[in-house]
């Protein structure tokens, strides 16, 4: 059985997807976005290893709070990075009537093998896909994450031949993903997706300070302050589906 | 059988027979399931009259705390004249009736004890009549001397040092409900008879004590009921016979309700369960074309006016007990029928909608019972309103029911009473917390140094053991236990003798139920204190004496609040052990020993009189309110803490577990669509596991550090948010209790 490896778990997620959600955070990222509320999950080596049988475990003493939407959604870190363990917890999971959401910002996303197969596999135990879309200019993402994001785009458009029920999410950052030539042109791709059930705008906030200085790093955007509500109003407007 | 024409339409027939009031309800009331569309907005009268009480309200604030009082009147049914909200709008007043002769005045009540009568008046700067003085020491003694000439040197010592904290000796005992709607069901008279009737039949054959007391209790309740209709009358109103519409039923059993907080000064004064016996009145006069839903809403909000201006004088050590001038005046609603029929009408509906009408307000202490199974539209409305006002709390009917029936109330914070049926011996909480550190510490005192406990060996190594400290805590509390219940006892014999509430006592049964209601505080930090002892290693602290002052606990250990068995057995076995140690003792009159998890808000008193624990919680910090998780414990969100809660067995706190949670607006959802649903799923899941109560406050740290920085704000004057087993406003509260609810965990994402 293969284990994960486990940041942390939430057992009250009420906006990590639809309804009420036990949330895991797993342990690794490749993505070392500026503006990070969980830095503390970037590092792969730490986290506790858990089976995918304790997790089900744990999931199922929130199940009498789900009521007819909520239940599991993996967080992170990035849950792609442990396809392995996420298929085996989803798989589990849908054996329980359980449903299932990923949170992700498809970073290990590739056609390459043996990834595509793996991904092929885990979407068929997998109810929604919550996919962050950090930019959609290239170059904004690459300065935001590190990594330029095209893959991530490659992965929109083949869950949407897969038909897997997605939500868009776009994290509004004044002066860096905050420019409406960006935001409508994140719109007309969605546009062009027939399976984006929601696009949201996550405005940015700098509650994760803390997190960054309790780890000794420097928070690289230190000098930008969240969103005013009227560019959150117009982020919504422009992409709204 | 008894026919009046205030009756027609009414159907049934056993509540004709006797006094059975859920009889009534049963046979007559309509079960709504549809949505809030149609309730009405408050009307001229209800905005005028609201404001000029607001108004008055703040003139209190102003004035410290008090707007005026009553130095030369002894409070009784008709001690005072008529009172109005305002002489010049009094025929605004749909339901009318003060405690005494003027809006908010507190009225002078020295049965429970002069001292602290004449303490309330000297606080405010009032000066006590020296006539009354001498009456109530020289000529007619009161409850608190009859408690103190009994005492023992060991109550007396448990109290000073406060292991056993918040006994009502100094003033009334309260959690009484009687049944106000009989008055308005059956009118006065057919209630004399009926305890004329009692009278008679009370004392064939030996007169033993219980028979002669008996006798001398009825006779006093048949005398309040004359008084009652005494007190109607001077407000122009004759309640020999039943409330023929829905005016007066509101207007008679209110009169009840009235006579009950003008001779008594409870802790607690609760209305009762009265919404769905309201409706059937109400509906009766929509159905007839005499009641416009418009003034239907307007009887229901006039009132709840009523009852957000009951009062009482206070002296400031009580405050600090029950900070923010509460009186629970607790109004129940909703719940199960034994039949299987939800019991929401349309007027429970109207009772939550005085929270829009009038704005949020810690009383009337609002309380759903509430079950997974009633309407969805309904607990849906009560959560859009929780979310708007913070002013709600829950209790879980499906536990409630099984123990009382489906015509009980809730008489206290938490506390389930069968109403007409039943009283309780209420009785204040013993510190179990401290009683871990007398047992470590042979029974004496980290704080005074005084040997209050038996003198029982202390520890004496450097690390505690698990095995060893469990020995010595169970003996440490089976002597609290015994101090404890037998302080409670004398006290309620005292308060029979000389504060008898003889008004609430015409309106329940002769043959009444009595529960016993005991309490615990410290109840998370024994538990974790335990656990960091069995699963860590605790080293005492010990000053230059030996004695034990604090504690260095390494390594990790399950915490309660967690979803964590192995910290929640603990916490079910302390729950057991203590009702189980109960149970074993004499308790007055009878009365079925209870017991609650339950502080409000003096968790931050007690904590002040408590030392350092082996939980990591330092010396004089608040403990933890009720039975919620210690601060910062809590690592696997609002669930997992829940989830703790709910294991629990009620059966075991008949009186009680109360639970307080604050919520951001943000972790709850992302709209106010998406909020409702979560809370609903919230309580369905919670309830459903089998957990008894939970407070909900929706709103972020933000806003209460804004709010104790800005209490001058006008949006800040309502500000309502609950705390251990009440509502209050938060500019109401000490800074030091403002503190402590802004420490305290607030759920929200990260």
């Amino acid at each position: 059985m293969t284990k994960g490896k486990i940041h942390s778990f939430e057992s009250f997620g009420a906006t990590d997807g639809p309804g009420i959600r036990f949330v895991v955070f797993v342990q690794g990222c490749n993505f070392r976005c500026k503006y990070c509320h969980n830095p503390d999950t970037w590092g792969r080596d730490k986290g506790m290893e858990v089976t995918a049988d304790a997790v089900i475990e744990k999931a199922l003493r929130y199940r009498a709070y789900w009521g007819k939407d909520g239940g599991i959604t993996v967080s992170g870190g990035e849950p792609l990075l442990q396809i392995d363990f996420l298929t085996e917890l989803f798989k589990k999971a849908k054996e329980n009537g359980i449903n299932t959401t990923i949170d992700t910002a498809g970073e290990p996303f590739t056609f390459d093998e043996p990834f595509i197969s793996k991904f092929d596999e885990l979407m068929k135990y997998t109810d929604l896909v919550m996919l962050d879309i950090k930019s959609i200019n290239p170059k904004t993402h690459k300065l935001l994450t590190g990594f330029d994001g095209q893959n991530v785009l490659e992965m929109a458009k083949y869950l949407d031949k897969l038909n897997v029920p997605v939500w868009i999410r776009h994290v509004l950052v004044p002066t860096v993903t905050d420019f409406d030539e960006d935001l409508e042109k994140l719109s007309e791709f969605i546009k062009t997706l027939n399976n984006v059930k929601k696009a949201e705008i996550l405005p940015y906030h700098t509650m994760g300070i803390y997190k960054w200085e309790a780890l000794g790093y420097t928070y690289p955007l230190k000098d930008i302050d969240p969103p005013t509500e009227d560019r959150i109003e117009n982020a919504k407007n422009k992409i709204k589906i | 059988m008894r026919e009046f024409n205030q009756w027609s339409g009414f159907k049934g027939k056993k509540w004709k027979l006797e006094i059975n009031t859920r009889d009534f309800i049963q046979n007559n009331y309509t079960p709504y399931d549809g949505d809030e569309a149609f309730l009405a907005g408050p009307t001229e009268a209800t905005s005028k009259l609201w404001g000029k009480l607001q108004k008055l309200q703040k003139e209190e604030r102003a004035k410290g705390g008090v707007l005026d009082m009553d130095t030369d009147i002894v409070s009784s049914l008709t001690s005072h004249k008529p009172g109005y909200i305002d002489e010049d709008m009094k025929e605004l007043e749909q339901i009318v009736g003060l405690q005494t002769d003027k809006p908010l005045k507190r009225a002078f009540m020295p049965f429970g004890g002069i001292k602290m009568a004449e303490e309330a008046l000297t606080t405010y700067g009032y000066t006590p009549n020296p006539e009354l003085h001498k009456i109530f020491t020289d000529y007619h003694k009161t409850h608190n001397q009859g408690v103190y000439d009994a005492y023992t040197p060991e109550m007396r010592a448990a109290r000073k040092n406060k292991i056993i904290t918040g006994l009502p000796d100094t003033y009334g005992r309260g959690r009484i409900v009687g049944d106000y709607r009989r008055v308005a069901l059956y009118g006065i008279d057919i209630l004399i008879e009926g305890k004329k009737n009692d009278f008679s039949n009370c004392g064939e054959g030996t007169m033993s004590e219980d028979v002669i007391r008996l006798r001398e209790e009825i006779t006093m309740q048949i005398n309040a009921l004359y008084g009652i209709k005494e007190m109607a009358k001077l407000y122009g109103f004759d309640i020999s016979e039943p409330a023929k519409n829905a005016k007066e039923a509101c207007q008679w059993l209110y009169f009840g309700y009235l006579a009950a907080i003008k001779t008594q000064n409870g802790a607690a004064m609760s209305i009762g369960r009265i919404s769905t016996f309201l409706d059937i009145y109400i509906q009766r006069d929509l159905d007839n074309g005499i009641l416009t839903e418009v003034e239907a809403q307007e009887l229901v909000d006039h009132l709840v006016m009523k009852l957000r201006m009951v009062k009482f004088a206070r002296i400031p050590s009580y405050n600090e007990l029950f900070s923010g001038d509460p009186v629970w005046a607790t109004l129940s609603i909703a719940g199960k029928g034994l039949d299987g029929r939800s019991m929401v009408t349309k007027s429970d509906f109207r009772f939550l909608h005085t929270l829009e009408n009038m704005g949020p307000s810690p009383e009337p202490n609002l309380t759903v019972l509430y079950s997974s199974k009633l309407p969805e539209t309904f607990r849906r409305y009560a959560s859009s309103i929780s979310i708007r006002t913070s002013s709600i709390q829950y209790e879980n009917d499906d536990v409630m029911r099984p123990e009382w029936g489906d015509d009980y109330a809730i008489c206290c914070c938490v506390s389930a009473t069968q109403i007409g049926k039943e009283m309780q011996f209420f009785g204040a909480r013993a510190n179990l917390a401290k009683c871990l550190l007398y047992a470590i510490n042979g029974g004496v005192d980290a704080k005074t140094r005084v040997q209050v406990g038996p003198k029982y060996n202390a520890i004496t190594s450097e690390y505690l053991d698990y095995d060893e400290v469990m020995e010595k805590y169970d003996a440490m509390m089976e002597w609290l236990v015994d101090v404890y219940v037998n302080t409670l006892n004398l006290i309620h014999y005292m308060h029979d003798k000389y504060y008898y509430e003889a008004a609430e006592m015409a309106l329940i049964d002769t043959d009444v139920r009595r529960t016993f209601a005991t309490g615990i505080a410290g109840f998370s930090h024994v538990v974790d204190s335990l656990s960091a002892i069995k699963y860590a290693k605790v080293k005492t602290i010990r000053d230059e004496s030996g004695f034990v002052v604090d504690f260095e606990t390494t390594g990790e250990f399950p915490k309660y609040g967690n979803d964590d068995d192995r910290a929640d057995d603990i916490a079910v076995w302390l729950l057991g052990t203590f009702i189980e140690k109960i149970k074993k003792r004499h308790t007055y009159r009878n009365s079925e020993p209870t017991t609650s998890i339950l502080t409000i808000t003096s968790n931050v008193v007690y904590g002040k009189a408590t030392a350092a624990l082996p939980d990591g919680r330092k010396a004089g910090a608040p403990l933890a309110p009720g039975a919620n998780p210690s601060y910062g414990a809590e690592q696997n969100g609002l669930l997992a803490s829940l989830n703790s809660l709910t294991k629990l067995p009620y059966e075991w706190a008949l009186d009680g577990i109360s639970n307080t949670q604050t919520i951001s607006p943000d972790t709850l959802g992302h709209d106010e669509g998406e909020r409702v649903t979560n809370l609903v799923n919230v309580l369905d899941g919670y309830f459903d596991k089998g957990a008894h109560h939970l407070n909900v406050n929706v709103f972020g740290t933000e806003k209460l550090i804004d709010c104790m920085e800005h209490p001058e704000k006008e949006e800040y004057a309502n500000f309502t948010i609950r705390v251990s087993g009440y509502a209050v406003k938060f500019i109401d509260l000490t800074r030091e209790q403002q503190l402590d609810v802004i420490s305290r965990t607030c759920h929200k994402s990260m």
